[in-house]
C-alpha cells in the first residue's frame, strides 16, 4: 500500500500550552478555570470536539447537590453518598467532595448562575432520590444547561484560555512515562495538530452510547477513558452502569428525577405504586425522602424488571414500560419547576402531562466508572489528570445518586485545575520526541482510516452494522441483571467485533469536516471500553448496588469490597485486578430505604 | 400513510465542487421520526459521507438548526410528518458561510458572544464566605428568559438584518447581554452599552420579530433589542446632558 506521506502541502502545527484541557463540559471548563485562578500567567488550552456549550453537561437536568441549608450537614451528605454507592465509594474522598461542594455551588452563584430562590431570596432546594435531606440546588430543570452556560460564559474573560474547538482528539502524546499532550484533528479542515502540554486533563465525559438505549447524547463515546486505557492507565469500577429508571421509550430522553421529588408517581399497569413492594417502603401521598420514587436509581430500575417479569407493565412498540404520573402535581407547579419535562412531553412524543401519564423504562444513564484517580485528579501516568464523568475517583462508588455528578464536575474539575497548575512548576518542557510522535500518529490516521476500502466496494462492512451489533451484545449480557453465561458469550462476541473493526470500510475521502472518520474512532473507542465493562462485570461474582448477577445475589464484602482495575494488556484484552476500597469512618453496612 | 419520505439535502463538498449541489434520498417515514433521524438513517445505511452537527437530540445543545423547507429549525425537533409527503428540503442554516454539507461557520457568533461581555461584572465581589448574593424569584424572573438561549442559530438564519450586514451583533448576543444587564448581581450595564451603540446594525433592526418567531426557546431577542435600543437611546441623551463623568 503506498503511504501518502508528507500528507499535505503544508507542514503539521505544534501549538502548545501549560496546562491542556480535553473536553470543554462542566468539568472541563471549571478545570481550566480553576489552573487559570491558581497561576494567572500560566497559557491554558482547552479542546473540544464540540463547541463547549454543546457538551452534554447541557442536558442535565434535575439539579446539584450540596449542604446549605440548616437541618442538614456534611455527615449527612456523605453517609447518604456512601449508602447510595453500597460502600464502594472511597470515603476520603466522599469527604471532600462534601465538603467543597458548598463553596463550589455558591461560586457558581456569583458567577451567575440562575438558581431558584425561596421568597426571601436565598438559594432553593429540591429533594432528590437517595437523600435524606432536601439539598439539591436547581435551575427549574434545565440545571445543566444553566451551568454549562454560565461557566463557558465566565470563562471567556479569561484571556489566557485558549479555545480549540471541534478538535478531535485521536491519541496522548507519551514519552518516557509522561503525558506531554495530545494529537488532534482539526475539523474544519481535517489538518492533524500537535498539542503540547506540561499537563493534560481529561474532561470527555461518559460513554453511555456503548449501550442501545441512553439518555447520552451522540458525542458520549468514552473517548477519553479509552485514551488514557491505551496509554497503560487503568479503568476503576467499569461494571458499575446506571440505569435511571425514567426515559421515554424509543428516544431515551430523560425524565428527570425531579419529577418524582417534586411528588410524582411510579405506576404499574393496574395503577398501582408498584415499588412498595420492592422494600421501599409505603406509599404516602406526599414525597418522603429515601423511600418509595425517592429510592435510589438502582433500585428503582432493577424493580421494572421484576414488575416486567411479572407481566404487570405495558407493552409499546419499543419494549415494556410504566408510568410515572405527575398529573396530581398541577400545572402551575410543573411550568414553575418542571417546565423542561412539559416541554419535552409535548415536543417529543406529543403529550401533555399535566393531563396525562407519562410512558417511562429504565435507560442507561450514567457511568460510575472511568480512569482511575486520586483525590487531585491525578492518574497513575505522570502529567495525566481526569475529572467528571470521565473519571473514578471514586465518590460514586456501585451507585451514584442523582445530583452528585454536576457537584463532583466541579469540585474534582477544580482540584484537578489546582493541581495540574501545580505540577507545571516542577515539569520541564515537552520533550523533542513529540513532533516525531504526532507525525507518527498523522501518518497512522492516513493509513488506517483514509486509504481503507469504501463501503461502496461491497467487500466491507458499516460502522453502524458493528455500533448497532455491539450495542446489542452490551444490552444482552450488561444490563441492569448479568449472569456468567451471558457475560462470557458477550466478551466472546466483543472480540469478534473487534476484530471485524478492521474491515469497516470508509466512504468519506474529504479532509473538511470528515465526521465519518471520527465515527469509526468513536466506535474504535467504545469497543475496548465494552470490553472492559464485560470483563470487569465477569470477574465480580457479586451482587452490588447496579451490579447485579443473578448466579451471585449477594454482596460479598470479604472478596469484593474493592475496586475492580482494569489494566489493558500487550494482546489488547483486559486484565482485571483490585484495589482496596478506603473507609474512614463508615462501616459497611445494609442499605435501608423506607424505613 | 406512505412508506417512505424523499428528503432533497444540500451537498457541499469544497474540495470537490465549486458550488453547492442537491442530493435526494429516499428513507423509512416513521411517524416518532424527526428530520434528523431522518439524516441520522442516511448516514448509517446509505451514504456515510453526509456530514452535519448533532449531539442532544433534545433540543438543548443547540447543534442540529438547519433550513428545513425553507424555515430555520431545530431538526431534532421537527417531525417528519409534518412535512408528509415531501419531499423535505433539507439547506444549511442561511446567512452564515458554509463549512461542508449542512454545516456552517458559526465562528464569528462566537467573537460576538465575547464582545458583549456575558459574565458578571462587579466593582467589588463578595467573599464566598459571606453565603450567596440574593436575589428574590421576581428578581430571577427579570432575566430569566433571555438566560434560556441555546446558542442555535436560528435567530441569526431568520434575521434580515444578519443577511445584509453580518457584522451586526444580531439578537442571540444582544439578548444575553440583556440577561446580564438585568441581573440584580450585575454592574456591568454602562461596559455593554458602547459595545451595541456604536453599531449600525441594531439601528437597522425594524422590530419584525422574525427572530423572536423562529426561537426554540422563547427567548425573545427581539425584545431584548428593543429594551436595548431605549436604553442606549437614553444614554445617548444623558451624554448630551450630563457631564461624561456623572454617568
Ligand atoms: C440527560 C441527563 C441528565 C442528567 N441530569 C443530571 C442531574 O440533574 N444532576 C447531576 O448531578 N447529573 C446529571 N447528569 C449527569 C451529568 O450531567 C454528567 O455526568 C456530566 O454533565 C458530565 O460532564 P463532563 O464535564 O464530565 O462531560 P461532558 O459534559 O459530557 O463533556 C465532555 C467534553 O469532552 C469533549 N470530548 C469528548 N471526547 C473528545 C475528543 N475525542 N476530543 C476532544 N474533545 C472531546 C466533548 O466535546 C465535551 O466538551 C445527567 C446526565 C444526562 C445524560
Ligand atoms: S435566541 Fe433563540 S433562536 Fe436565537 S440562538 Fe438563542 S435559542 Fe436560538
Ligand atoms: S441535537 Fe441538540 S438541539 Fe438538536
Amino acid at each position: 500500500m503506498s503511504l501518502r506521506y508528507p500528507l499535505r502541502d503544508f507542514h503539521m502545527d505544534i501549538f502548545s500550552c501549560d496546562v491542556l484541557v480535553v473536553g470543554g463540559g462542566g468539568a472541563g471548563l471549571r478545570a481550566a478555570i480553576a489552573a487559570a485562578d491558581a497561576q494567572p500567567t500560566l497559557k491554558i488550552g482547552v479542546v473540544s470536539k464540540v463547541y463547549p456549550m454543546r457538551s452534554h453537561t447541557v442536558s442535565a437536568e434535575g439539579g446539584a447537590a450540596a449542604v446549605i441549608k440548616t437541618g442538614d450537614s456534611l455527615d449527612e451528605h456523605a453517609y447518604d453518598t456512601i449508602s447510595g454507592g453500597d460502600w464502594l465509594s472511597d470515603q476520603d474522598a466522599v469527604e471532600v467532595f462534601v465538603r467543597e461542594a458548598p463553596t463550589e455551588m455558591l461560586q457558581m452563584e456569583h458567577w451567575g448562575c440562575p438558581w431558584n430562590r425561596e421568597p426571601d431570596g436565598h438559594v432553593a432546594v429540591r429533594p432528590f432520590g437517595g437523600m435524606k435531606v432536601q439539598r439539591t440546588w436547581f435551575a427549574a430543570d434545565k440545571t445543566g444547561f444553566h451551568m454549562l452556560h454560565t461557566l463557558f460564559q465566565t470563562s471567556l474573560k479569561y484571556e489566557q484560555i485558549q479555545r480549540f474547538d471541534e478538535y478531535f482528539v485521536t491519541t496522548l502524546l507519551v514519552d518516557e512515562g509522561r503525558c506531554e499532550g495530545v494529537v488532534a484533528i482539526e475539523l474544519a479542515t481535517g489538518r492533524v495538530v500537535a498539542i503540547a502540554a506540561k499537563a493534560v486533563i481529561l474532561c470527555t465525559g461518559g460513554c453511555g452510547k456503548v449501550f442501545p438505549f441512553t439518555t447520552n447524547a451522540s458525542i458520549k463515546n468514552g473517548d477519553g477513558m479509552a485514551l488514557a486505557y491505551r496509554a497503560g492507565v487503568p479503568l476503576k469500577d467499569m461494571e458499575f452502569v446506571q440505569y435511571h429508571p425514567t426515559g421515554l421509550p424509543f428516544t431515551g430522553i430523560l425524565i428527570t428525577e425531579a419529577a418524582r421529588a417534586e411528588g410524582g408517581w411510579m405506576l404499574n399497569k393496574d395503577g398501582y405504586r408498584y415499588l412498595q413492594d420492592y422494600d421501599l417502603g409505603k406509599p404516602e401521598p406526599k414525597p418522603v425522602l429515601r423511600s418509595m420514587e425517592l429510592g435510589p436509581r438502582d433500585r428503582l430500575s432493577q424493580a421494572f424488571v421484576k414488575e416486567q417479569e411479572k407481566g404487570r407493565t405495558f407493552e409499546g412498540p419499543y419494549g415494556h414500560y410504566v408510568h410515572l404520573d405527575v398529573r396530581h402535581l398541577g400545572q402551575k407547579l410543573i411550568d414553575k419547576k418542571l417546565p423542561f419535562v412539559r416541554e419535552l412531553c409535548l415536543k417529543y412524543v406529543n403529550l401533555d402531562p399535566v393531563r396525562e401519564m407519562i410512558p417511562v423504562r429504565p435507560v442507561v444513564h450514567y457511568m460510575m466508572g472511568g480512569v482511575h484517580t486520586d483525590i487531585n485528579g491525578a492518574t497513575s501516568l505522570s502529567g495525566l489528570y481526569a475529572a467528571g464523568e470521565v473519571a473514578c475517583v471514586s465518590i460514586n462508588g456501585a451507585n451514584r445518586l442523582g445530583s452528585n455528578s454536576l457537584t463532583e464536575l466541579l469540585v474534582f474539575g477544580a482540584r484537578a485545575g489546582r493541581a495540574a497548575a501545580a505540577f507545571t512548576a516542577e515539569a520541564p518542557d515537552a520533550s523533542s520526541s513529540v513532533a516525531t510522535q504526532a507525525h507518527d500518529e498523522e501518518a497512522h490516521l492516513e493509513r488506517r482510516f483514509r486509504q481503507r476500502d469504501s463501503v461502496r466496494s461491497g467487500e466491507t462492512e458499516r460502522i453502524a452494522t458493528l455500533r448497532t451489533e455491539m450495542q446489542g451484545v452490551m444490552e444482552q449480557s450488561a444490563g441492569i441483571y448479568r449472569s456468567a453465561p451471558t457475560l462470557e458469550q458477550g466478551a466472546a462476541q466483543l472480540q469478534s467485533l473487534q476484530e471485524r473493526l478492521t474491515r469497516v470500510g470508509v466512504d468519506d475521502r474529504s479532509y473538511t469536516f470528515n465526521t465519518e472518520i471520527t465515527s469509526l474512532l468513536e466506535l474504535s473507542y467504545m469497543l475496548d471500553l465494552a470490553e472492559g465493562i464485560v470483563h470487569a462485570a465477569l470477574a465480580r461474582t457479586e451482587s452490588r448496588g447496579s451490579h447485579q448477577r443473578t448466579d451471585h445475589p449477594d454482596r460479598d464484602d470479604q472478596r469484593f469490597l474493592a475496586h475492580s482495575m482494569v489494566h489493558r494488556t500487550s494482546s489488547g484484552q483486559p486484565r482485571i485486578e483490585y484495589s482496596p476500597v478506603t473507609i474512614t469512618r463508615w462501616p459497611p453496612g445494609k442499605r435501608v430505604y423506607g424505613r | 400513510m406512505a412508506s417512505t419520505i424523499t428528503l432533497a439535502v444540500t451537498r457541499y463538498r469544497p474540495e470537490e465542487e465549486a458550488e453547492p449541489t442537491v442530493e435526494t434520498y429516499t428513507v423509512p417515514f416513521r411517524k416518532d421520526w424527526v428530520v434528523l433521524d431522518a439524516l441520522n438513517h442516511i448516514k448509517d445505511h446509505q451514504d456515510g459521507t453526509l456530514s452535519y452537527r448533532w449531539s442532544c437530540r433534545m433540543g438543548v445543545c443547540g447543534s442540529c438548526g438547519m433550513m428545513v423547507n425553507g424555515s430555520p429549525k431545530l431538526t431534532c425537533a421537527a417531525f417528519l410528518s409534518d412535512y408528509a409527503p415531501g419531499p423535505v428540503r433539507v439547506e444549511p442554516l442561511q446567512f452564515f458561510p458554509i463549512v461542508r454539507d449542512l454545516i456552517v461557520d458559526i465562528g464569528e457568533f462566537l467573537h460576538k458572544l465575547k464582545k458583549v461581555k456575558p459574565w458578571i461584572v462587579r466593582a467589588e465581589e463578595q467573599p464566598l464566605s459571606e453565603g450567596e448574593y440574593l436575589q428574590t424569584p421576581d428578581e430571577v424572573d427579570a432575566y430569566k428568559a433571555f438566560s434560556m438561549c441555546i446558542n442555535c442559530m436560528l435567530c441569526y438564519s431568520a434575521c434580515p438584518i444578519v443577511g445584509l450586514e453580518s457584522h451586526f451583533t444580531g439578537p442571540a448576543a444582544i439578548a444575553l447581554a440583556q440577561r446580564y444587564n438585568l441581573d440584580s448581581r450585575d454592574q456591568g450595564a454602562s461596559g455593554r452599552v458602547e459595545i451595541l451603540s456604536d453599531h449600525e446594525g441594531m439601528w437597522g433592526c425594524t422590530f419584525v420579530g422574525d427572530c423572536s418567531r423562529v426561537c426554540p426557546k422563547n427567548v425573545d431577542p427581539a425584545a431584548a433589542i428593543q429594551q436595548y435600543k431605549l436604553t442606549t437611546a437614553v444614554d445617548t441623551l444623558k451624554s448630551w446632558l450630563l457631564p461624561r463623568g456623572s454617568r
